[in-house]
């Protein structure tokens, strides 16, 4: 195992640097997220106006990848719509369950590629997935409240 | 030729990890097999075997007299009077729930007590905290002192005449202490309590003696013990057992059945419904053969000695913290640590990729890391047979976590 496959740059960067890393002032929704076997608990925060999201950021602790996953995951749906968002979480969860994304998909999630390499360690999967999978409840829980 | 060392064990020659033997620091969560257990298990697949207390063949009468071979080894292990005071069940967990589930329920009613202690893995936290709540008893909690160790004046102030259970471990499976178990009997038999004994982490260290201890039940986990999975052991004083009703029913417990009526077997064999785990038994025999031919005392002094190596390196570390114990506290094979501020899942995929295999996360003692306040934490945990060049490795790992993460995330 090359642990540059799992933690290169870009990952280490998102999680240690915590720029997502608060609470917003109104959020609109606050969904947890846990993997209760390796303790990671976060809360993701999200201000949505209309069917955008216009902020998000997140709380709580968790391992590395899990930060670097929510971290980079809020970069990348902040300013779009529901409906974005929720296409781009179902693109990252298929990259994990190592199904075969087009070129086009994979430049679609950005720097979230950079996990990509998680999908070939079996017990962290759950760790770069968790964020992803809050972020569909999340978009659920918005459209509830519209 | 049994050596007492990672010789015995396949494992280290069979797994090879990027070409080398893996650094295997996990014993406390289950311990490799040595070869005469998988040679026992072996020849019982491919001699004998038969369903036990069933046929009226000779093989079926081969294949019981394993099982109960197995059973009266199980009981001189833990120098128990009798085998009938030894009931195989799947692991010490199952053995916890039997005696929850059916001497509980009997004997703790509304307003009675239970007293655990707060480092109590969940499978003797969750059969005593369901029976109180649904009995309508207090669970107490016994916390430790400023050592580590469990708090014997706390406990002598929580026991009343309502206690009617104590269950305790005998190890931490975090902090590897020993609790005093002889001293915890004494006090709660002076109170009319029965005391459960959670064994799994203790039986691979120390020598049991039933007897010495006063314990009224005991639990342990072969598999822990060099054994196969599936081998569990509770130990029951037989008086107590004689009383109680078995969970499971079914098949191989009976002495007479009606269409509105049973009669059940005496113990153990009515806590035992449908076909056992020959094979676990049997494996579990050749286990506890193979521990005494190692010895206790060689086990202990090899892993005293270890231990101290290990405390002893981690402390040299800078940006490592131990828990759960003081310097001086005699801790059997265990111990916990976090690496600065990097998560204990970041840590153990960093040493799992230099070969080394170690536990993280809440160790399925969620209460007792509360107490010590943390979330989750890393354990090593030792046995006979690893070497201070596992150790060495463990350190150089641990060492290299620092090029990955600053500590400071």
């Amino acid at each position: 195992m090359d642990l540059h496959d799992l933690y290169g740059d870009i990952v280490r960067e998102h999680s240690m640097s915590g720029h997502n890393l608060r609470h917003l002032e109104h959020p609109s929704v606050v969904v947890p997220g846990r993997n209760p076997s390796c303790g990671d608990e976060i809360d993701l925060e999200l201000s949505v106006e209309g069917d955008r999201i216009k902020d998000g950021s997140f709380t709580g602790v968790g391992c590395a990848i899990s930060r670097a996953s929510v971290s980079i995951m809020l970069d990348l749906v902040r300013g779009r719509t529901l409906d974005e968002a929720a296409e781009l979480a179902r693109l990252f969860l298929a990259m994990e369950q190592r199904e075969p994304l087009t070129d086009r998909q994979l430049d679609a999630l950005e720097e979230a590629v950079a996990l990509k390499g998680v999908s070939n360690m079996p017990a962290r999967v759950k760790c770069a997935t968790m964020p992803w999978h809050t972020l569909l409840n999340a978009v659920e829980v918005a459209r509830g409240t519209d | 030729m049994i050596q007492g060392s990672k010789a015995d064990f396949p494992f280290f020659a069979e797994h090879l990890q990027e070409g080398r033997p893996v650094v295997y620091l996990d014993n406390a969560a289950t311990t490799q097999k040595p070869y005469p257990v998988i040679d026992a298990v072996r020849r019982y697949l491919t001699e004998s075997v038969a369903n036990p207390h069933r046929g009226a063949y000779q093989l079926s009468g081969e294949a019981t007299s394993r099982y109960e071979a197995a059973r009266s080894r199980v009981a001189a292990f833990l120098n128990a009077t009798s085998s009938d005071t030894v009931v195989f069940t799947k692991n010490a967990t199952d053995s916890l729930n039997l005696v929850a589930e059916s001497y509980g329920r009997r004997h703790v009613g509304e307003g009675d007590e239970i007293i655990i202690s707060i480092a109590e893995h969940h499978s003797n936290l969750l059969p005593w905290q369901r029976l109180a709540q649904e009995n309508g008893a207090l669970l107490k909690y016994v916390y430790l002192d400023e050592t580590g160790m469990f708090d014997m004046e706390q406990f002598r102030q929580a026991l009343t005449d309502r206690t009617k259970i104590v269950a305790v471990t005998q190890v931490s499976n975090v902090t590897g202490i020993e609790f005093p178990v002889a001293e915890i009997v004494r006090a709660s038999h002076d109170a009319g309590a029965v005391v459960v004994v959670d064994a799994a982490q203790s039986a691979p260290h120390i020598p049991i003696d039933v007897q010495a201890l006063g314990a009224d039940f005991l639990a342990f986990s072969g598999h822990k013990l060099y054994g196969p999975d599936g081998a569990g052991v509770l130990y029951g004083a037989t008086c107590l057992l004689q009383d109680m009703p078995p969970i499971s029913v079914g098949g191989g417990i009976v002495e007479e059945v009606t269409e509105r009526t049973v009669r059940y077997m005496d113990p153990p064999l009515r806590f035992e419904a449908g076909t056992p785990n020959v094979e676990a038994a049997v494996g579990l025999h050749a286990a506890l053969d193979y521990v005494d031919a190692v010895g206790f005392s060689r086990i202990r002094r090899q892993e005293q000695e270890l231990t101290g190596y290990l405390v002893r390196t981690l402390q040299a570390i800078p940006g490592v913290s131990l828990y759960g114990g003081t310097e001086g506290v005699a801790r059997h094979g265990v111990v916990s640590f976090n690496v600065g501020s990097v998560h204990p899942h970041d840590v153990a995929t960093i040493l799992d990729s230099q070969g080394v295999a170690i536990r993280a996360g809440h160790h399925c003692a969620q209460p007792l890391l509360n107490f010590l306040g943390i979330r989750f934490c890393c354990r090593a945990s030792l046995s006979f047979m690893n070497t201070k060049e596992d150790i060495d490795a463990l350190s150089d790992a641990i060492i290299s976590v620092g090029r990955w993460f600053d500590g400071s995330a």
